[in-house]
């Protein structure tokens, strides 16, 4: 019999956000009806943030196999073959409203939730990147000196909550980008992205087995924080009263979860865990019914031998905290010591708190009294799926204004030099160096030196390149080849340091759901994924939904942060984008072909133009479409780029994409200052487009590299059998750099100035009072 | 020889102290477990990085209460060869047998990149490898790293020539913009008296594959090696001469 202390009333259901029909759903599983805990169970497992319901129809068609997949979405994170007998698992994921409620905390919890992800797999956790955006940091183009503060406030929390969690914890935080757009003002996002690696024959998975098997309960002790953070922090919009969630956001030890992980690797190691899985998003709850329902089995459970950090907790607070650092996992009957003995040396609490059972039940007992009971699978799998209306947003029927380009021969060095300084592009130098990038010795390209950051497996001497790109701009204005765009971008950024593109994983941001034009814009971003992914053969592995990115009915871009996976066979092979010798040749590889089409018309290139960074820095404007977008060209470039590592003939490799050729060439140079001086380039553009559409068009599926002249006729007969365009644009030089555009010089600097814009502009925005 | 490389809860730098040691020096290396007051017959005690006991309280101020504490002092109290990295220095601070402290980074913020120290000395077993005011490129990822001692201690480090690297400039100049954590006298590591135990802020072992980077670190991790080999030689020339 199970008690009611509370009488559940439909509007107490719908104060948990259980619509009528989910209600009454809820009532057909139990057959009655549910009890308070019954219902804080329903509640947060059918939350948009755990039960996926409003994304499942469409998640359906991103591609998840390939020749190399173990183990695809609906684990703890996926996981792809590496060779030599080792595994990569790798998984991104949001924790975008808590950071906007308490930066620090948000994003520390956001890192710590991942990695345990990957442990949980039984795999150590060697890399994290972060995908990060935020409101304007500058001031001006709309932005008031009060937002612009509150946006570094924000910032300066979320990169201080990254680094304190993951230097604690031990794992290098390598990589990742970070964009500014005054959308994300009221609604920052914080996608974190971990990557573990693991003997193919040691993975671990979250699924019960073996009737009458302990379940255990490791690590930290549970308290009330973060009560309903998936159903009620994740799963809504934001409104005037947010900050009042405050304590609804967890709160991080990453001390604790550096002891977690090697009690839990330790612990697998003795052979006696059967399934393991960790308590993120509604905890208990999650934890216990997804490892009954993945295995066919139900779990019994008594809350009375949970180890608590305050008194007098309901069974209900039990069941929905989402305290940190806490695992859950069955041992097998009989061996229970040899784990318990093992949490006992770090020093961690670990209890029996129930056992497997036949039937496929979950049932929660209190000092033996019954509190709930779910039949689990229905309560993991059944819960609601809905096929949302869809409607494209209504366009404005005036004319939309987009740039015109500058007149011919117009100097364009100040330009070049502002752009330089604009915050997405600026040196990422002030964030990435309070991340220790380098713990665990494995880290070849580190954050800024390449396209995407190489950590290498000691184990096997292969490498892993992983990058994480996307463009909410884009997907604003055209989601589907926005979102294209990402995966191509990522996947481009990965070969340029020499690696194969191999898998992909990707977080979603959009807002809410219930509005049909947000559902449009998933619906096409997912498309535009899928074409993507099965052209460059990434299959998707994992990732994670963030629905309800709105604040006060206004969304963020959509914004698709897709992460790429790329194999190196040596870590040996890893290519920097940095210039190394003056007079090496500068090329420009294009994946359209040897004989370019040639320059758009120009109709057609002012709408492209006006939707990239130079428009947007330089005229304030944000309008036209994103870049046309060519998989098969992006296909060669890439096919090309890895089969070129190898052979050691590149110097360095840089794709094109915020602010084009010209940035790319500048960026190359910078990246050269820690090793020599800075470098710089004297190039030739020979094209009749307008100078400013050469310099600065951000069209896909081109990589900026260098080589010495002798290793040229080598790369030309690779570039030919690829079918990739090859020119020759100039050398590098020593100390200047100049770009002439038909014949006349359009930009001319000493590489010391336009270091000097890029260098300190992002440090000086964030130092500021 | 043989290295021991200690393990608190929260070292993180134990695997890379190990790596390098062992993979990379070849050199037989061992992990020693917090509670072991047995140091397994070690010739050599490395403190690694990392947040001993999650850096609560203070840098290093629980760990110095751990049993292999009590290990690692008799050890270096009998002249064993102890070096603390980072993490490693702060516990040798707390537990007193390297003199100062070190405060919180003076830019507030965790730093991570790579450093310029000059060696000050050559006649040290931790830098008996390295040339007379040889500058090593090493990294450095700590919060608190700001040596600091009162003005007799730092009289007597100089007097005693107990500072054995200074943060300078790629060419060896001492510059307050070459200084990352604002660090006294441009301090990054000591040495004690009997010149047995040293740490610094700098992880020589994050420095010890060119292709990461850089491999001076080496150069101080060689040094360790080199003193180990020349005491077993001439151990062994002890025990062919006949008494």
């Amino acid at each position: 019999m199970i008690d009611t202390e509370l009488k559940v009333t439909p509007a107490l259901a719908a104060e948990h956000g259980l619509s009528p029909d989910e209600f009454a759903r809820v009532r057909k599983i139990l057959g009655r009806d549910p009890n308070i805990t019954e219902l804080g169970i329903f509640s947060v497992m059918w939350s948009e943030h755990c039960s996926y319901k409003s994304s499942k129809v469409h998640l359906k068609r991103l591609p998840t196999r390939g020749a190399l997949v173990v183990q695809g979405p609906g684990e703890n994170a996926g996981v792809v073959d590496i060779g030599g007998g080792w595994v990569a698992a790798f998984k991104i994921e949001s924790h975008n409203h808590p950071s906007f409620v308490e930066p620090f905390q948000g994003a520390a919890t956001g890192v710590g939730g991942i990695l345990r992800d990957i442990f949980t797999m039984g795999a150590r956790p060697i890399a994290v990147l972060d995908s990060l955006r935020f409101g304007p940091i500058t001031e001006g183009q709309g932005a008031s000196h009060a937002e612009v503060a509150r946006n570094r406030r924000i910032l300066d929390g979320v990169v201080r909550g990254i680094g304190f969690y993951g230097n604690c914890f031990g794992v290098p935080t390598v990589g990742g980008e970070v964009a500014f757009e005054p959308c994300y003002s009221a609604n920052p996002l914080v996608n974190a992205l971990a990557l573990g690696v693991a003997r193919r024959d040691e993975l671990f998975f979250a699924r019960a087995r073996g009737v009458g098997n302990p379940v255990i309960y490791v690590g930290a002790k549970t308290g009330r924080d973060g009560i309903h953070g998936a159903s009620l922090l994740a799963s809504a919009e934001f409104t005037e009263e947010s900050q009042q969630k405050r304590p609804n956001v967890q709160v991080g030890d990453p001390f604790l979860e550096k002891l977690l992980l090697e009690a839990c690797l330790e612990a697998m190691h003795t052979g006696a865990v059967v399934a393991i899985q960790d308590m993120g998003a509604a905890g208990l709850t999650c934890s216990t019914c997804e490892m009954a329902s993945r295995g066919a089995t139900g779990i019994e459970i008594d809350l009375a031998l949970v180890p608590q950090r305050e008194t007098g907790m309901s069974p209900y607070e039990i069941m929905l905290s989402e305290s940190q650092e806490r695992m859950l996992l069955v041992a097998e009957a009989g061996r229970e010591e040899e784990v318990l003995r093992v949490f006992r040396k770090w020093e961690l609490d670990a209890v029996v708190i129930g056992r497997v059972t036949p039937g496929g039940l979950l049932r929660v007992l209190d000092h033996g009294r019954a509190v709930a009971e779910i039949p689990a699978h229905p309560l993991a799998e059944e819960g609601p799926v809905y096929s949302r209306p869809l409607a494209p947003p209504a366009r404005s029927a005036r004319e939309e204004s987009l740039v015109s380009f500058a007149a011919e021969g117009a100097d364009l060095t100040a330009n070049f030099t502002k752009l330089l300084a604009a915050p997405a592009i600026a040196s990422k130098r002030w964030i990435v160096q309070q991340y220790d990038h380098m713990v665990r010795t494995n880290t070849v390209v580190p954050p800024g030196a390449g396209d995407a950051a190489v950590v290498r497996v000691k184990e096997t001497g292969r490498g892993l390149a992983l990058a994480v790109d996307g463009n909410g701009r884009w997907c604003q204005l055209d989601p589907r080849a926005g979102a294209m765009h990402a995966v191509a971008e990522a996947a481009r950024n990965v070969a340029c340091v020499g690696a194969r593109p191999i898998a992909a994983t990707n977080c979603l941001n959009f807002g809410n759901p219930e509005k049909p034009e947000i559902m449009w814009q998933f619906s096409q971003a997912i498309d535009g994924i899928a074409e993507a992914c099965r052209a460059l053969s990434t299959p998707i592995t994992g990732g994670n939904v963030s629905f309800y990115n709105e604040t006060l009915g206004r969304a963020i871009y959509p914004t698709p942060a897709v992460g790429v996976l790329g194999l190196l066979e040596s870590d040996a092979h890893a290519l920097s984008m940095a210039f190394r010798a003056p007079g090496d040749a500068i090329l420009l590889l294009d994946g359209a072909g040897p004989a370019p089409a040639g320059a758009p018309d120009l109709a057609a290139m002012c709408r492209e133009f006006s939707s990239g960074e130079y428009a947007r820095t330089i005229h304030s404007l944000v309008a036209g479409a994103p870049p046309a977008i060519d998989l098969a060209a992006e296909k060669r470039l890439i096919d090309l780029l890895a089969a070129l590592a190898p052979q050691g003939l590149l110097h360095s490799a840089h794709d094109l994409s915020d602010g084009g050729l010209a940035v790319a060439l500048a960026e190359s140079g910078f990246a050269s200052f820690f090793s020599t001086a800075a470098l710089g380039a004297d190039v030739s553009l020979d094209s009749t487009a307008p100078a400013e559409w050469s310099l600065f068009n951000e069209r896909g599926a081109r990589a900026v590299v260098t080589a010495p002249h002798a290793a040229l006729a080598a790369i030309e007969r690779f570039a030919a059998q690829y079918q990739v365009g090859l020119r020759t644009l100039g050398s590098v030089t020593q100390g200047t750099f100049r770009i002439r555009s038909n014949g006349r010089e359009v930009v001319s600097s000493p590489a010391d100035a336009l270091r000097a814009s890029w260098a300190g502009s992002l440090e000086s925005a964030l130092s500021a009072r | 020889m043989k290295f021991g490389v200690v393990v608190f809860p929260g070292s993180n730098c134990d695997h890379d102290t190990q790596h390098a040691m062992g993979a990379v020096l070849a050199r037989p290396v061992e992990l020693i477990w917090h509670q072991s007051e047995d140091l397994a017959g070690c010739d050599a005690i490395l403190l690694p990085g990392g947040f001993a006991y999650g850096d609560y309280l203070r840098t290093g101020a629980i760990a110095r209460f751990s049993p292999v504490m009590r290990a690692v002092t008799k050890f270096a109290n009998s002249g064993g060869l102890v070096l603390g990295i980072c993490n490693g220095f702060q516990v040798l601070l707390e537990s007193g047998l390297l003199p100062g402290a070190v405060l919180r980074n003076s830019g507030l913020r965790f730093v991570c990149e790579h450093v310029y120290i000059r060696v000050e000395r050559t006649d040290t077993p931790f830098t008996s490898a390295a040339r007379p005011g040889q500058v090593l490129k090493i990294p450095i990822a700590h919060s608190d790293g700001n040596y600091f001692c009162d003005h007799a201690t730092l009289r007597d480090l100089e007097r005693n020539r107990q500072i054995l690297f200074r943060y300078v400039s790629p060419d060896g100049r001492e510059a307050p913009e070459w200084n990352p954590n604002g660090a006294l006298a441009a301090i990054a590591g000591v040495i004690n008296r009997q010149g047995n135990v040293a740490g610094l802020m700098p992880h020589p072992e994050r420095a010890a594959e060119a292709h990461l980077g850089s491999a001076d670190g080496l150069v101080i991790l060689r040094s360790l090696v080199d003193t180990l080999s020349r005491r077993e030689q001439s151990a062994a020339v002890a025990e062919r001469v006949p008494a």
